[in-house]
């Protein structure tokens, strides 16, 4: 097991390098020139070429590349051209707020979507089921700023339940914070939900025609555990599996989401940086992200493990 | 003492092309500690009338009439949290695939022990030991190990083995063993029907052995129930059934047995004879003798009226015209 770990680690080592390659040249073969922009408009040429030079941005593909690795290696992910600050203490200042809202969204999604699915997949056919496969195709079709709005507008505006915008950290109380996070999350997990309903009942249905259920019912089990034990834990690889993958739907989402509802996370750090074309902070996000999504997957792996005796490493 | 009596069990099925007739009338009883044997082909509603009697059939789709009392009481009209308390409990069962039967993500000890949690409300504990009890009790080696792995570490026979465990965890007083030597190799056949005639010794269940295969039924039924197209066609006392086959449709079963060196006898047919033809489809109502159709000896009457189970001597039933006369000569 822990040679698996620490094989699955190793080989994250290529993958994240190949990603870092790739940041980094699409930063490198985009248009636009950072020294100007540091420079301002009324910059000469020769100002704009010492600016040039003092980031080194004269020196050759790979040397840039290999220069700028080894300074990520060490934690460094270079300093913001815009604000001046390390990329480090920037996604630092706003971490807290997106992984919250991530956390927060995947627990939420993950409650309500499960026992939907599951409940679909055990009334296959009959208006509940119809129910919630409505409700995913509404998930997956609105999109994420459109929930937004309107759960803002009525919980927020309307009602007055909650607050429109902003963002609570967990330091100043908890429940500040979770009703700061409470609409963004509800809107993030829109599509979420049904992907995650929708899998679970399509896994749920197919395990509850197998011969094992049938014997747990000969057994005298009752609809519960047959269908949150013996069902469910065999459902539930395919479940996991696109959890983890709809966590890259949901840094997506983020963006959006920390937009609409002026959460001050890494989405619109990148965006901001995006916009006034401040590379290294979005290199440093982008490779975060990856990072972040490689270990998610490997922790997907070992839950594998946990949930199916059969996986093994 | 009388345990089961089934009487005029019924079971249609809704399809989208209509009735589907899976079974039609069969009556039979089962006292206490003796076996039945139920045989077969495929579409005959052997498991059928199981999964009737376990109220394990689709209630969306299944529609039984009749009766099936069973301590008393008739199944049919329990509710189905009435039924639960008795599945597992009172009547235990076996099915025919051991490979796919049992839950591949929960421990063998989960399993057994699942089933004693829920009708003795056992401890974990408590279970666990009796777990390992029942698997020693079914010839399992180092339970102790094995309560611990799961079904994808066990072959086909320990599996089937486990089932039996868990059918009799709760010492049923019916056990319902549907097909179980079927998918296993014929070493293993052998052991298991032992194991079972072994356990029905010191337990004193009753066993309803659902086989499609005569020749598992000699060694451990009293009494057998040949079914064709959902009708019970014969019933007898094992022996008396061997001995004096009445209907064709049994005397074709019991030719299709191989028999160690038969071919080289002279005057014994050297190729393994057969049942022409199959098994009319249920979706129709079938007029006159279901078997009609391939049996050699059959006559006009056979095609327009369906013959009724009649007693022909002491136990021994048969539904056939023709079974006075000729045939079972």
């Amino acid at each position: 097991m822990l040679n698996f770990v620490v094989r699955r680690l190793v080989s994250t080592i290529p993958v994240m390098v190949f990603v870092a390659l790739f940041v980094f040249s699409l930063i490198y073969f985009a248009p636009g020139d950072p020294a100007a922009l540091i420079a301002g408009d009324q910059a000469s040429a020769a100002e704009i070429e010492r600016i040039r030079l003092s980031l080194g941005l004269d020196r050759p593909f790979f040397l840039r590349f290999f220069g700028w690795l080894g300074d990520v290696l060490q934690g460094d992910l270079g300093v913001s051209v815009f604000s001046q600050l390390p990329v480090t203490t920037l996604i630092g200042q706003r971490l807290e707020p997106t992984l919250s809202l991530m956390v927060m969204t995947v627990v939420l999604s993950v409650t309500i979507a499960v026992p939907l699915g599951v409940v679909a997949a055990a009334r296959q056919g009959t208006w509940i089921d119809r129910f919630v496969m409505t409700f995913a195709v509404i998930g997956f079709s609105v999109p994420v700023f459109v929930i937004g709005y309107i759960l803002s507008y009525v919980f927020a505006i309307r009602l007055n339940l909650l607050p429109v915008q902003g963002y609570s950290p967990l330091a100043e109380g908890f429940w500040p914070f979770l009703k700061s996070l409470l609409l963004p999350s509800v809107a993030l997990s829109g599509v979420y939900v049904a992907l995650i309903a929708r899998i679970t009942r399509t896994s749920m249905i197919e395990v509850l025609s197998q011969d094992y259920i049938r014997t747990a019912r000969a057994k005298g089990l009752g609809q519960g555990p047959i269908l949150f034990v013996h069902a469910l834990k065999n459902a539930s690889v395919p479940i996991i599996t696109v959890i983890g993958i709809g966590i890259s739907l949901l840094i997506g989402g983020a963006v959006v989401t920390e937009t609409v509802f002026a959460i001050p996370g890494i989405g619109r750090l990148v965006v901001d940086a995006i916009l006034r074309r401040d590379y290294p902070v979005i290199q440093g996000v982008v490779l975060l992200f990856s990072l972040g999504y490689v270990l998610i997957n490997l922790c997907i792996d070992l839950i594998y493990t946990l949930l199916d005796p059969r996986v093994r490493y | 003492m009388e345990l089961l009596n089934v009487q005029h069990l019924r079971t249609h099925f809704r399809s989208a092309e209509g009735a589907v007739r899976a079974v039609e009338d069969v009556s039979f009883r089962l006292e206490t500690g003796k076996t039945l044997a139920i045989v077969g082909e495929s579409g005959s509603g052997k498991s059928v009338t199981s999964l009737s009697i376990m109220g394990l059939l689709d209630k969306k789709t299944a529609r039984n009439s009749g009766s099936i009392t069973f301590g008393g009481r008739n199944l049919l009209t329990l509710s189905e949290r009435e039924m639960r308390k008795i599945r597992g409990n009172e009547i235990g069962m076996v099915f025919q695939e051991p490979m796919t039967s049992l839950n591949p993500v929960l421990s063998v000890g989960r399993q057994i022990g699942e089933t004693l949690r829920l009708h003795q409300g056992l401890s974990r504990q408590a279970a666990r030991t009796r777990a390992i009890d029942l698997l020693r009790l079914v010839d399992i080696p180092a339970p102790e190990r094995r309560i611990d792995e799961y079904p994808h570490q066990l072959s086909g026979g320990m599996r089937q083995r486990v089932m039996i465990a868990i059918a009799l965890a709760c010492e049923p007083k019916l056990l319902i063993a549907d097909e179980p030597t079927t998918a296993l190799d014929v070493t293993v056949q052998a052991q298991v029907l032992d194991l079972m005639r072994d356990l029905q010794k010191r337990t004193g269940t009753a066993i309803i052995l659902i086989t499609h295969d005569l020749g598992v039924v000699a060694d451990i039924a009293d009494r057998v129930i040949v079914m064709y197209a959902g009708r019970t066609v014969e019933e007898a006392a094992t022996a008396d059934l061997y001995a004096r086959p009445m209907h064709p449709y049994t005397k074709g079963l019991l030719a299709t047995i191989p028999r160690l060196g038969s071919s080289l006898l002279p005057g014994e047919p050297a190729r393994l004879e057969e049942i022409p033809g199959q098994v009319p489809s249920l979706r129709k109502p079938i007029h006159g003798c279901a078997f009609a159709g391939r049996c050699k000896f059959s006559v006009d009457l056979c095609r327009s009226k369906a013959p009724v189970l009649e007693r022909k001597s002491e136990g021994h039933s048969v539904a056939c015209h023709l079974a006075d006369n000729g045939v079972s000569a």
